[in-house]
């Protein structure tokens, strides 16, 4: 059992790093020479995120685990990141529409974060906030060109929304660790982001022409350690290295 | 044994792995230096999270430190304040200009920047044209974006400003 301050920098620092991997997978994939090195250097910053995040979180536990440890050799089970940074990356549209959908959530969260009793806390959240304007502006500008683009790129955008939407809804789920950490003065209760959250991505997805879908009864749970399918997949890719040959260094 | 004015000074030759042109001092990312009887103490604030030439930086300051005769180095990372492009000093703007990148912009009014709105371009470093277009915002490494001069018609880096 974690307790809930390391539960709370545990759920920044996975949905950091699992985004982070999905995103290194465009390695040599993507559309254009300038969009490969866009989605690298996005992945290399939220895995940057999560290096500092997951070295702190350590510091928390207090069990002498470090960055790669806590990255490597856990379980599906015991990561803590949202269930929509998971999910297959789909085409070019859907991961520039999760980025987008993800970064303006992280965003106020890093403002928010910024006064946080944790100080360094705060200050991972002081470095990381210019990185995710620079991911949120260049993701939401794709996201109105392929939006608000021909009928094939409007068609796709609009099933990725449909299909990523119902995930959203996760990131404002409340629960006993929000509570604790925001009374504590720790961290920011993420349902009270939500506002902020939909006020900007409504903004961006009119402007896009894309419908927003319907609310459904649907919850993720992945900050709770309830993952999809897709989770197990990614880690045994991302450990294998670690698993087959523990402690292994460049 | 080392004084802080000769550390300092080894430090303004220890060049950037990936932008050699500037050193780690004009980059602003060198906060402070103390040295004592024990060795140099060095605080180093980092670029960016994910910036693969923070531990070369690392090593690189202390490989110098040591051959200019520190008994001892250490490297400590500081992240608050975090480090901004303001902190690039005149001479590390006027190096990269050289270079052929174009320096930063001043950040003071990234807080207030609109969701989806391009902060100013810079002008060509090789022509001085104002009319340049952004090509990506994302460029051969971290720090720099894409850019290219409508007038020379020549492709450069900007050094963005964060």
């Amino acid at each position: 059992m974690y307790t809930a301050h390391l539960e709370y920098v545990l759920r920044l620092a996975d949905s950091a790093l699992i985004l982070g991997q999905r995103l290194s997978e465009w390695t040599g994939h993507a559309p254009v020479l300038e969009e490969e090195l866009a989605l690298a250097n996005i992945a290399l910053d939220l895995i940057g995120q999560s290096r500092l995040l997951l070295t702190h979180a350590g510091r928390l536990e207090a069990k002498g685990r470090d960055e790669d440890q806590l990255a490597f050799l856990r379980a599906d089970h015991q990561y803590r990141n949202l269930t929509l940074v998971e999910l297959p990356n789909g085409d070019f549209g859907r991961t520039v529409l999760r980025n987008f959908l993800f970064s303006v959530f992280q965003r106020p969260l890093w403002e928010a974060l910024l006064s946080s009793r944790d100080t360094e806390l705060a200050a991972i959240a002081e470095k990381s906030l210019k990185e995710t304007r620079y991911h949120l502006r260049h993701n939401g500008e794709w996201v109105v060109r392929l939006g608000d683009g021909t009928e094939e790129s409007h068609a796709r955008m609009q099933s990725a929304l449909d299909y990523l939407w119902p995930y959203t809804m996760e990131f404002f789920t409340e629960d006993a660790v929000d509570d604790e950490v925001a009374a504590a003065a720790l961290g920011v209760a993420w349902p009270d982001l939500q506002p902020a959250w939909e006020a900007a991505v409504q903004r961006v997805l009119t402007e896009a022409t894309l419908a927003i879908p319907g609310r459904t009864a649907f919850r993720s749970r992945g900050k709770l350690g309830g993952h999809s399918e897709h989770l197990g997949h990614l880690l045994a890719e991302m450990q294998h290295l670690q698993r087959a040959h523990p402690g292994a260094q460049w | 044994m080392l004084t802080e004015a000769q550390a300092w000074e080894v430090l303004q030759q220890v060049p950037d792995p990936e932008l050699p042109a500037v050193s780690v001092c004009e980059l602003g990312i060198v906060r402070e230096v103390h040295a004592g009887p024990d060795g140099v103490k060095v605080v180093v604030t980092p670029t960016y999270s994910g910036c693969p030439a923070t531990e070369m930086i690392e090593i690189a300051i202390r490989e110098a430190l040591r051959d200019a005769g520190a008994s001892s180095v250490t490297v400590e990372t500081r992240l608050s304040p975090a480090w901004t492009s303001d902190w690039v000093s005149s001479e590390g703007r006027a190096k990269l200009q050289a270079h052929g990148i174009a320096p930063p912009h001043s950040t003071v009014n990234a807080r207030t920047q609109p969701l989806r709105f391009a902060p100013p371009a810079p002008s060509c470093p090789r022509c001085g044209a104002r009319t340049t277009t952004r090509l990506s915002e994302f460029g051969s490494t971290a720090c720099k974006a894409l850019y290219r001069c409508e007038r020379c018609r020549e492709p450069f880096e900007y050094f963005k400003p964060i």
